[in-house]
């Protein structure tokens, strides 16, 4: 344990001096990173248009107050919407998900060389896609509407649902799956017998869990014309009509408690 | 003599595994509400098929025009863009993870008082709420177009992740050490310093790296609704139809995401 002597008085210290100065080194270069982005990023900014933002806020408050509630009649089928998007999304991610996790798994994979990179790149080039442009692409081939965004929804989930559950196959008990092997079962039954029953549980809660968060992604992706609730809230925005934009964001508020409510209770229910 | 043994009656009947869901009443409520919903999602969900029919060919020519990505014809657009999204991201995770870190202390039952626990968790879950586009949409709207808006939705977007998670590791954390740190006769900032901070900085650094990650993939959208980054470049190219630029775009953004995923997968090993 470093020491330092001082005036004849021992100090303890938590490290030697060469990892002390190695981390301020870093610390160093991190503070010079950030004051460096900070410069370029403001350099980028019209501070007039900043320093006017709070009054511009409270001017869109005041817009936005008293809601138009009468405007909540149209929206039940958009929030409808929303939640198939999210939910049929989920489902198909799930379907697909499930034989690539297999696939890209260490254990499970069938070709270490071969499949496993290419089911890794499936999983990375989901995921670094976010909804929305996901979303923006297919609307260009297959025309706006919820389809869409199912479609949309469903790639960048696969991504999610397969790298959680890949780890998960990574992490289970081998010794379970030799007592299923010694039993003299083939492939496909030790899949069934040794493996799925290890997993089931995490796979259950990623799939809820992945469903709440896409409740959350799919109220945006009618900005780009994929159906739900984004549409009317493009439309209300691009209209200036701004106590309906308050209208539409509560019931977003209230979807999105909704779901993390029920999300949370299912997950609990399972693990 | 016949000595009668539960399991007796078994021999002979096949093994079926146990259900999911143990509740038999439950299992089947559940399936059938499942059908119904199915059933109704997709009756409700209207696909103009014969649209789709026609998206089919129309998808061919899209893939095949973003073959082979190009590049060198935009490579100074999709550099700035690239470099403003990685800007926005880093000030975006530091500035974010800096408020968080108050707000998260505050948010942990364990540590702080029952009003600024309130307060505290208050904050995180209205900046959960919402998602990073529809803050980066009405921060376009008050501070105007470019990296400032971005800079601002994924900031918050990044407090309510990093500070929830930060304030459930605070409630796990082993007590004992705490205890035994505060019976030295610690202040309260070096007890923050010495018995909290080592127990949630490893897992802490992890997520920390992983809310980059997210940070950089977000900043890929919000310049579709003006916010800055790579995002606007993104846009542009689709509007004209240079599919060849979005595809190299893309495959940068994928580029970029594993590598600081690889990164982040290092750090972590090195730090825990």
């Amino acid at each position: 344990m470093p020491v330092n002597e001082k005036n004849g008085l021992k100090a303890w210290q938590r490290r030697d001096r060469n990892s002390q100065l190695l981390i301020w080194a870093i610390q160093f270069a991190a503070v010079a990173i950030f004051v460096y982005c900070w410069q370029l990023i403001s350099d980028k900014t019209i501070w007039m248009f900043v320093t006017d933002a709070p009054r511009q806020a409270a001017d869109m408050a005041s817009r936005m107050i008293p809601p138009k509630w009468d405007y909540l009649s149209t929206l039940w089928m958009p929030v409808w919407d929303t939640i198939t998007i999210a939910t049929l999304g989920t489902l198909m991610a799930i379907v697909m998900a499930f034989p690539i996790a297999f696939l890209a798994a260490r254990n499970t994979t069938p070709s270490k060389t071969f499949i496993r990179p290419i089911a890794l790149f499936i999983i990375v080039s989901s995921r670094s896609i976010n909804s929305l442009l996901w979303a923006l692409m297919l609307v260009m081939v297959i025309g706006p509407g919820v389809f869409a965004g199912v479609l949309a929804i469903g790639f960048r989930s696969i991504g999610f649902c397969a790298k959680l559950l890949y780890e998960a196959i990574e992490e289970i008990d081998e010794t379970q799956v030799e007592a299923v092997t010694a039993t003299g079962a083939n492939g496909p039954q030790i899949l069934n017998y040794g493996i799925v029953p290890q997993i089931l549980p995490a796979f259950a809660g990623i799939s809820v869990f992945r469903w709440d968060i896409n409740i959350r992604e799919s109220t945006v992706l009618g900005l780009v014309g994929a159906g739900g609730i984004g549409l009317q809230l493009n439309a209300s925005i691009n209209t200036v009509t701004w106590t309906q934009v308050s209208v539409i964001l509560l019931v977003i508020l209230g979807t999105v408690i909704v779901s993390e409510w029920v999300s949370a209770k299912v997950r609990h229910a399972i693990i | 003599m016949t000595l009668s043994h539960p399991t007796e009656s078994l021999v002979g009947r096949r093994w079926k595994r146990p259900p999911f869901i143990a509740n038999p009443m439950l299992r089947w409520c559940l399936a059938l509400g499942a059908a119904i919903y199915l059933a109704v999602a997709f009756g409700t969900m209207e696909v103009n098929w014969s649209r789709v029919a026609d998206g089919l060919p129309r998808a061919q020519r899209f893939l095949s025009s973003f073959f082979p990505p190009d590049f060198t014809s935009r490579a100074e657009d999709i550099f700035d863009g690239i470099l403003e999204s990685l800007w926005m991201t880093v000030i975006s995770t530091v500035v974010g993870i800096a408020i968080s870190i108050p707000v998260g202390l505050g948010a942990a039952r364990n540590l702080s008082p029952r009003p600024v626990y309130l307060f505290s968790r208050a904050v995180l879950a209205i900046s959960r709420t919402f998602p990073e586009i529809i803050v980066a949409l009405f921060a376009v709207k008050l501070f105007g177009f470019g990296p400032f808006a971005g800079f601002l939705a994924l900031s918050l977007g990044t407090i309510g992740f990093y500070g929830k998670l930060l304030a459930e590791d605070i409630e796990d954390m082993d007590p004992v050490q705490a205890e035994a740190v505060k019976a030295t006769g610690s202040s309260w900032f070096q007890w923050l310093n010495y018995a909290v901070q080592p127990q949630v900085m490893p897992r802490m650094i992890g997520l920390g790296m992983y809310r980059f990650d997210i940070n950089f993939r977000e900043s890929a959208v919000v310049g579709i609704v003006g916010g800055g980054g790579i995002g606007a470049t993104l846009l542009t190219s689709f509007d004209r139809y240079e599919f060849d630029s979005s595809a190299a775009i893309l495959l940068i953004i994928i580029g970029i995401v594993m590598v600081v995923e690889y990164s982040s997968g290092y750090v972590r090993r090195w730090v825990q």
